[in-house]
Parts: structure tokens; sequence; C-alpha cells
């Protein structure tokens, strides 16, 4: 057990390194042979390690080695498996496997085959280690491992200029919060003198009330690091510019890795996080907002990835509020069904575009519903789920979020209806995307099918999509569960009956036409608003203003070095100090005898003075 | 261990004469030299290693009298510090021989003898126990490097050659200064000459006078640095040195600086050092600010590595006076992660100028397709100099910045800014040289042969091993830094 758990981090780690460093030596084959094929064998490991564990009595750990010990604190480089891990595991390695096997056909062509590769499998590593990580600082390791292969992978087409800039925006954003969350970890080590995480836990319930303003503090910290790397409000910014990375590296990001590690870190430390309400709070209502704007910002677009990316940070803000409201089986319930229906709609969206050379505006598709038959029946099954219908895994998931939001005493009502709200939009954006590429009249042709090994990926996640929402997730010794779930009457049903309303309100605008909305579109109010959900919210260009630019100008301003004006000033003086002096040795005899004589006087003088009583 | 350093000074001296012998002679000379000095040290190390510290702390220890009528000895010790320390002088002493294979085409020989006598200054600061001889070497250290700027440097190295001797002989002076100081200070107390280090730790200085020693002291290590405001002679020495100049400056001459500071600085007037500690670790946060904005607004590749220096070394300041176990320990392996990574930035920058014939950031861009080794190592060293975990440079600013939060949360949370512009000009760096379209005229440049690779590769190695097992590194400073915890109240 030990063996096969080092195995599932170590597989892809080492295809990484081979790829890294003999990549561009090896035939194609190889490389896909060792990229795809790690990843298959780790989600092979992983069910393997899901069937042993039905013997298992509790939460295995591997110690690696002793990572490194000052004085009496040290830091173990271990990995844990419970059953929150286990969740990730299978999400990480299963959908991380079928992106593999359908990148081997979506980059094919592509010169850099090998470095695309190392990469994802880097990145898969990354995340594996996030989720085993025994410790804070292992997580940290993953965490920042998988900045990195974001950075890398959004950059990974780096002649174009613009692909770097969207890269360096993600790495140094997500950095932000990482700072944040190192701050965090600071404090714990101070506070407890460990990083691990069970120890972390234990101590922090044993002496912290609820409420401790260090509780909160460190819960702040920390969950500014799962802001950062979820996407979530105020920091956001860089997932939809991160669709400059190759499609199937947007499902991974979106589906299996990245995005998903700020729920792992609040889920893992639930027991941390409960003596913090006021963060708590602060989570679901971060979550809720961050819903319905990025909702709102999906329905503006017409870049058929940023609206799959706006609908990720909304779907991530879901997650956020069943953490923020302690409906934690929720919220990691629903960060797996998202994966399966997030992927199948990202790479569904890159065999549309491969299909159409490349061609990513909606605007210019339409009526491929019986010229793509599989993408079209992958994007509707997958829009289902993220419209939420009944029937799908995404309703399973986002109604029961729905409804222990509603439990909430106090803010439940107000919760509750935004999410509501932002669920009706996002079965409208989901469907007009549907409607719009897949029905209507022919826009742009398709030059071919995808091939097997992009179908068979899509058709797996088909069902995943829609059975997903019938796995019950054996959470109940890792996370505290709410005893049942009681049945809410009207609410139910009316949580259950939004989306479809959204869905036939896009029918209605979009496909049938019965409902005309030009005249609110084409209104100074309407186009302005969605000249302002196009640009999300223009937080980019408020940024722009109050951070980039003034730092950048700071940078400008102080380039040729502030400090050696003051060294100039020194040099100036004394060189003057020493003209003035040189000048004085003018060899005139004259005035040599006039100094002389004053200097004498002055003497005498000052003599004199001192004589007299 | 005076044979490490006569060693050095006697392999420039053949090194220089050497090169009646051939073109690439005085280079050969030199490795071996270093090969052979390292091959010298080898032995000292493991014999002290395992007999382990004698009484005093010490793991090697050798004095002789030199000057008895002021009672200046010649006094060499090593602990676990010095050791990392003199290891890691002559770990870049070989790669800055390598960066200079090809760069280096007028009097090889004299070049090779500088750069091996200022690594003897070097070994020497890191070594000597008597701050006469302290001073001498920090004088070794000085004169040879100023005079690899002067001559091999690049177009504008007359004055920043000038600039860095008057920065570091000024601050040198008040040193020298301070140490006269306590030496007749010492003699007044005790009625005996000595300029040991032992001695003058039994009867430390007190009262107003120590503070203004403690900051002769302080300063010349400060300018050494370099920190901020007295650092401005390092952009210009740095981007006008050779690269093996820059290697040799940025990797071990401005660690001998930080050295000092916990060596001397902190041990030799705990009181006023803990006094200004505050001030002091305003410095460093400012410093690593100031740096890294300056770092983004350059435009010349040297020199935006050489800001990001003055950055990286805030850290170390704060790690001195943060005052505790973790910080210290953080601020001596930064010393070594930091050399090895911009050590490495520094052979990439001199590699880029010879092939382009420019430094200037704006002439460069998409060169990983010309140059993928290249590029690959760019990549891998400023995601290391970034901080990223798993490479030597996280777990150096992690302990020093645990360490501060322990000292001064707020302080510790500027710093933290840092991580974050660290990322914005080491990314932005990345990207002008070696992302984006690539110009015509940079089509088959040559790209880094297997000697490059090889130097390279050994400092990858390092930062691997520092980043992922660094212990062996920390229990060889633990007993230095535990004595001096117990010295000063850490």
């Amino acid at each position: 057990m030990e063996i096969l758990l080092t195995a599932v981090p170590m597989l892809p780690l080492a295809s990484a390194a081979m790829l890294l460093l003999y990549g561009r030596h090896m035939g194609k084959s190889l490389v896909t042979g060792l990229g795809v094929g790690s990843i298959g064998l780790a989600a092979l490991t992983v069910l393997a390690l899901a069937v042993q564990w039905q013997d298992a009595t509790g939460p295995v750990t591997v110690m690696l080695w002793q990572w490194f010990s000052v004085g009496n604190f040290s830091v173990d480089l271990a990995l844990r498996l419970d059953q929150l891990s286990l969740i990730w595991l299978c999400t990480i390695t299963g959908i991380g496997f079928l992106i593999h096997l359908y990148s081997s056909e979506y980059m094919g062509g592509d010169d850099n085959y090998s470095r695309y590769f190392a990469y994802l499998n880097l990145f898969v590593a990354a995340m594996l280690l996030l989720v085993l990580g025994d410790s804070m600082l292992l997580l940290f390791l993953g965490w920042e491992g998988v900045g990195l292969c974001s950075y890398l992978l959004i950059g990974f087409w780096y002649r174009d200029s613009a692909n770097g800039a969207a890269a360096r925006k993600a790495f140094i954003v997500t950095r932000a919060g990482d700072a944040a969350m190192a701050l965090g970890l600071f404090l714990l080590v101070a506070e407890f003198n460990t990083l691990n995480i069970q120890e972390i836990v234990l101590a922090a319930s044993a002496s912290w009330a609820a409420g401790e303003p260090l509780a909160t503090l460190a819960c702040a910290l920390i969950f500014t690091g799962a802001v950062g790397k979820s996407a979530q409000l105020p920091l956001q910014t860089w997932l939809p510019d991160a669709m400059a990375g190759p499609t199937p590296v947007s499902a991974l990001i979106h589906a299996a890795t990245m995005v998903t590690a700020g729920i792992y870190l609040v889920a893992r430390l639930n027991g941390l996080f409960v003596l913090a309400p006021d963060v708590l709070f602060a989570i679901a209502a971060v979550g809720v907002a961050t819903a319905l704007m990025a909702a709102c910002a999906a329905l503006a677009q017409h870049d058929i990835k940023r609206i799959l990316a706006y609908s990720t940070i909304s779907q991530l803000g879901y997650m956020f509020l069943a953490l923020g409201v302690q409906a934690w089986d929720a919220g990691v319930f629903h960060m797996m069904t998202h994966a399966f229906f997030k992927a199948l709609l990202f790479l569904a969206a890159g065999a549309v575009i491969e299909c159409l050379h490349h061609e990513q505006d909606i605007r210019k598709m339409g009526g491929l519903r019986t010229h793509l038959p599989v993408p079209f029946w992958s994007f509707l099954i997958g829009s289902a789920a993220l419209a939420a219908l009944p029937a799908t895994a995404g309703f399973a998931s986002k109604d029961l979020i729905l409804l222990r939001a509603w439990e909430v005493t106090g803010s439940g009502i107000w919760l509750w209806s935004v999410a509501a709200i932002a669920a009706m939009i996002t079965a409208l954006y989901s469907f007009k995307l549907v409607f719009v590429v897949f029905f209507g009249e022919l826009k742009t042709e398709a030059t071919h099918q995808p091939g097997w090994r992009m179908a068979l990926p899509l058709m797996l996640l088909c069902v995943l999509s829609i059975v997903g929402g019938w796995i019950s997730l054996p959470l109940a010794e890792v996370l505290p569960l709410a005893a049942n779930h009681p049945a809410h009457g009207t609410i139910a049903i009316v949580s259950a009956a939004i989306p479809i309303v959204g869905v036939a309100l896009a029918y209605f605008i979009f496909l049938g036409g019965q409902l005309n909305v030009t005249g609110l579109t084409e209104s100074s109010t309407g186009r302005w608003t969605a000249q302002y959900w196009l640009q999300g919210w223009g937080m980019d260009r408020l940024y722009d203003r109050l951070l980039v630019q003034p730092y950048a100008s700071l940078a400008q301003w102080w380039r040729g070095e502030p400090m050696d004006r003051v060294v100039a000033l020194i040099m100036g003086s004394a060189v003057t100090i020493h003209e003035q002096l040189s000048a004085s040795q003018s060899g005139r005899l004259g005035r040599y005898v006039a100094v002389l004589s004053a200097g004498l006087i002055v003497m005498l003088t000052l003599m004199l003075l001192r004589a007299t009583p | 261990m005076s044979l490490l350093i006569v060693l050095l000074l006697a392999g420039g001296l053949v090194a220089w004469l050497s090169e009646r012998f051939g073109e690439e002679m005085p280079a050969r000379v030199s490795v071996a030299t270093l090969l052979l000095t390292g091959a010298a040290l080898w032995p000292l190390a493991t014999e002290v290693l395992t007999t382990g510290p004698d009484v005093d702390g010490w793991l090697a220890y050798e004095s002789r009298t030199w000057i008895p009528r002021f009672g200046i000895q010649f006094i060499l010790a090593m602990d676990g510090m010095s050791l990392l320390l003199v290891g890691l002088t002559l770990l870049l002493g070989i790669v800055a021989v390598i960066a200079s294979w090809t760069e280096i085409k007028a009097r090889r020989g004299f070049f090779q003898a500088n750069l091996l006598w200022t690594l003897a200054g070097t070994v020497g600061v890191f070594l000597a126990m008597d701050l006469f001889l302290f001073f001498l070497f920090w004088e070794v250290m000085l004169v040879p490097m100023y005079l690899l700027i002067a001559i091999w440097g690049h177009e504008a190295r007359a004055p920043a050659a000038t600039k860095f001797f008057i920065f570091t002989q000024a601050s040198g002076l008040l040193m020298l200064l301070g140490i006269l100081t306590t030496a007749v200070a010492y003699a007044n107390q005790t009625g005996e000459w000595s300029f040991a280090y032992m001695d003058w730790l039994q009867s430390p200085l007190t009262g107003e006078l120590a503070n203004w020693v403690f900051w002769g002291f302080v300063l010349a290590f400060l300018v050494k640095l370099p920190a901020f405001p007295v650092h401005s002679w390092l952009p210009d020495a740095h981007t006008q040195a050779p690269t093996a100049g820059s290697v040799i400056l940025a990797g071990v001459l401005l660690k001998t600086g930080a050295y000092g500071l916990l060596r001397f600085g902190v041990a030799l007037f705990p009181e006023n050092a803990k006094e200004w500690s505050s001030l002091l670790l305003i410095v460093g946060v400012v410093g690593i600010l100031y740096g890294a904005v300056l770092a983004y607004g350059q435009r010349d590749f040297k020199r935006l590595v050489a800001y990001s220096s003055i950055s990286h070394m805030g850290f170390i300041l704060l790690g001195v006076f943060a005052w505790n176990g973790l910080s210290w320990s953080g601020a001596v392996l930064q010393m070594v992660a930091h050399g090895l990574s911009t050590a490495a930035l520094f052979m990439i920058a001199g590699a880029l100028q010879e092939r382009l014939h420019t430094r200037a950031l704006a002439d460069m861009g998409g060169l990983w397709k010309a140059m993928p080794r290249m590029g690959a190592m760019a990549m891998f060293f400023v995601i290391a100099s970034v901080g990223l975990p798993g490479l030597g440079n996280f777990i150096a600013e992690f302990l020093v910045l645990a360490g501060l939060w322990q000292s001064s949360p707020v302080l510790c949370a500027f710093a933290a800014i840092g991580l974050v512009t660290g990322a914005v000009y080491a990314l932005w760096m990345l990207q002008q040289a070696f992302h984006g379209p690539l110009g015509e005229q940079h089509v088959g440049l040559q790209d880094f042969n297997t000697r490059d690779m090889t130097a390279l590769g050994l400092l990858a190695i390092g930062l691997l091993g520092l980043g992922l097992y660094p212990q062996p590194a920390l229990d060889l400073i633990a007993p230095s830094l535990d004595a001096l915890a117990i010295k000063v109240g850490g």
C-alpha cells in the first residue's frame, strides 16, 4: 500500500523528468507512451489503492524523509492518504488520463510535443503532491508547483507575446494569494511549531476558541491563498486570460487540477476554519458573489473558451459557498461533478475549435449539430450538467448546495437568492452556447471529425456527467457532515425548476425567437452593461490603473538609480572644494602676501584679545 | 588550512606564467588549482567532521605569532559555517573559470591570476580569526577584483571599477578604525595587545564607544552585502565586470558581507546589534522591495540580475537581525542558494553577451527557439530565484521569513510582498530574452556546449539538493549558530 501510494505522484514526476531531460531526442510514440502511459499507470494505481482501501482501517501515511529540521522545528516529506485525498486522486488521475489521451491527438502536430507532455505530467504530479502532502509545506510545494506548471502551459506557445503576458499574469496574481498563504503558515509555525496538518488542527482546536482573533487571521490568510488559486473575487482576473494555452490544458486547469486546489485546502483544514466563523461567512459571501458576477460575465462573452472560463469561476463560487456554510460534502461533491462536466465541455470545445480551423468566436459558428455529432452531444450533456438540469450530475451537487445554503439561519435566504439567480443565468448562458453553436444556420464548415483519441474521452465524460451524480462519496470519516438532508418542499421544487426556466429563456431568445431582447441589449444601458461584463466587470482595467501602471511608472522613474544622485552630490561637492582650493594656489605672489598678512592680523588680534584680561 | 590559501595564491602565479604555454593553459591551471584546493579541503573536511568540534567549538584551528609587538597573530579557524562558505567559494571558482573560458581573450594569464587571488582573499576572509589578518584578506579580496573589472570589464569599466573600489575602500576604512579602536580598548582593559576574535569575545567593548565601533563594522558589511542605500556600486560593478567577475562578485564576495554581519557584527556587539535590529530589519525590507522595483525597470539583462541580488540580499539582512535560530539558518542557506542561482544567471547573461554582443533586453526575444538548452537553464534558475519550493532558495527564504514573523509579523508581511515582486521582474526578464518571436539576426546562434551544461548542471543539482534535502547543510551550520545563540541570546 505504501509503495502504491508513493508510486502515484512518482510516476508522472519521473516521466516529466525523463521528458524534460531527453524528450527532444525521443520519438513521438515513445513520448506518447511515457506521457500518457505514466498517467494511465497512476490512474490504475489509484484504482488499486481504492480497492485495497476497503480493508484499511484508517489513513495511510508514508514517510519519505525528513525534509529539514532547525532547532526543534522540523518538517517531514510525508504522504498521507485519507478519503478526502482519495477523491481528489481519483479525479486528478482519472480526468487527467482522459485529457492526456485527448492531447496525444490534439497536440499531435506540434513541434514541441515532448515539452508539452513533460509540463502536463509535471502539472499532474504537482497536484498529486498537493493533495497527498501530510504537511502544509509539502502541500505548499504542490501548490506552487501547479502555479509554475500553469505558467509554463499557458505560455506554451511562447512565440506569441500575448501568451507570455497571460502566463505571467496567472503566475503573479496567484502568487499574491500564495504570499498571504505563506504568512498564514508562518503564523502557524510561530503558534504551534509544526506544519503537520493533523497536528495543526489538533493543536488549534485545543488552544483556540471559536472566534479567536489569531484563528481568524490565520484562516483569512490561508483563504486568501485559496482565493488566488481558485480564481475567486477579487483575484479571479487571471483565469479568463489563461485560455491562451492549448485547450486540453484549460481542461486540466479547470477540471482536474489547479483551481480545485483552493477547495481542497479549505476542506482539508475544515477543523481550523470552524474556529473562524467570520472567515467562513466571508468564504460563503465571496463564493456567492463570485458565482453571480462570473455568470453575468459569461453571458456577455463571445469567445467559446472565455464563456467556459467564466463558468468555472462561477461554479467554484458555488463550491466556496458550500464550504462557507459548512456543507463540506456538498462542496467536495460539486468539485467532482464539475470536474466531469467541465472537462467534457472544454474538450468538446477543443474539438469544435480544432475542426473549425481554430475559430473561437461563437458568432461565427452555427448549425454544427449534424456536422459534428460527437462534440454536439458532448456539449448538450455538458451544458445540461453545468446548468444543473435534473437527472444530471451537476444537478445532484448544485441542488445540494442551494438547499444547504437555504438552511443557514439568518443569511440563508440571501445566500440562496443570489445563488439561485446565478443558477438561472448559468442555464441561460450555457444553453445560449448550445443553441448558437450547434443550431441555426451553418456559418463555418467543419473540416474533419475528431479521431478516436479525442472522441473516446468525450464519450466517457458524457457518461460520467450523467451518472456522476449517483456516486456517493465516503466522506463521513474526514469531514463533519450534517445529520440528514430534510426535504424543503417548496424550496426544493423552486431550486430544481430554476435551471429549467433558464433553459427555456435561452430557447425563446436564441433559438425560437419568441422573445425579442434586442430592445434591451441595444439600449445604451444594455450595451454598456454588455461591454462591462464582456471585460469581466472592468476589474482588469481597475488593477491596471491601480497597480500595474503605477508600479511600471515607478520602476521607470527610478531606473536611473536615485541613490546615484546622492553619490553624485558627494562627488560634485568634492570636485567643487577641490576647484576652490586649487584656485587659491594661483601662483600670484601679491595675493599670497595679502592672505598671509590678513592671517597674521587675525591671529595677532586673537592673541591680544586673549592676553587682555 | 593555510594550505588552501597558499595553493590559491601560488596557483594564480603559475596560471599567470603558464600563458606562454598555450592560450587555454591559464584556465586549465586555474581549474587544476581549484580542484587541488578542493582536494586539500576534502580530507580536512572529512577529518574534522568525524572528530567533531574542539573545546572552543572550532572544527579546525591553527595559529602562529606574526607581529608580537601588537599581539597580532596568524589565526585561521574553521567551523561548519566557514566550511560551507569555503566550499561554495571553490565551486563557484570553477564555474567562474568555465564562464571565462572563451570570453577572455586578452592577457589570459593575468586574468586567471587575479581570479585566483580574489578567491584566496575570500577563503582567507572566511577563515581568519584575527581581526588584523581578516582586514588584510578583506583587502586581498578587493584589489584583484578591482583589476578584473578595470582591465577586462565592458564598455564603461573604468568608472564602475573606481566606484566599486571607493565604496568598498571607504567602508573598509571605517572597519579598520573600528578594529584599531577595539584593539586599543582591549589593550587598555587587559594590559595586553590582541587582535584575536576569541579574545575579543571574552571581553567585549561596552558603552558609547561600542556603538561607534559596531557601526564601523556594520557599514563595511552593509556596503559589501550590499544593503539599501549603500548599494549603488553593485549594479555598475556587476554590469561592467566580465562574467567570471560577476559570478565571483555575486556568488561569494557579497556573502563576505553577510558572513561578517553574523560572525563579527552580531557576535562581537550583541547588545548594539540588538538595539539597532529594528532599523536594520527595515533596511532589509526596503532593500528587498527597492531592489525588486529597480530590477523590473532595467533594460539590461545583467543589470536586472544585479538588482535582483540587492533584493535577495535583503532577505539575508532580515535573517541576521530577526535574531533567532530559524532566521539565522535561513540567512546562511540563502548565502549558498543565492550564490548558486545568481552565479548561474550571470553565466547565462555572459553567454548571451558573448553571442549577441549586447546585453539589452530589447535586442533579445524568442531565444528559446534558437538555444533551447540555454532557455531551459535560464528557466530553471529564474524559477529558483523566484523561490519555488523544491529548490534551495525557497527553504532559505521560508526559514528567514518564518523566523522574522516571530520577531515582527508586520515587517514579515512587507517582506512577503517581495515574493510577488520577485516573480514580476524575473518572469519579465525571461519573457523578454527567451520568449516572444525570434529575431531574424538570432537564427543559428550556438547553444550551450557540454562544458557549459556541466557547470550549470552542477549548480542546478546543488540547488535541488538544498531544496529537497537541506539537512546536511543545516547540520553543518547548526553548531555555529547554536553557539551564537548561546552567546547573544537568540
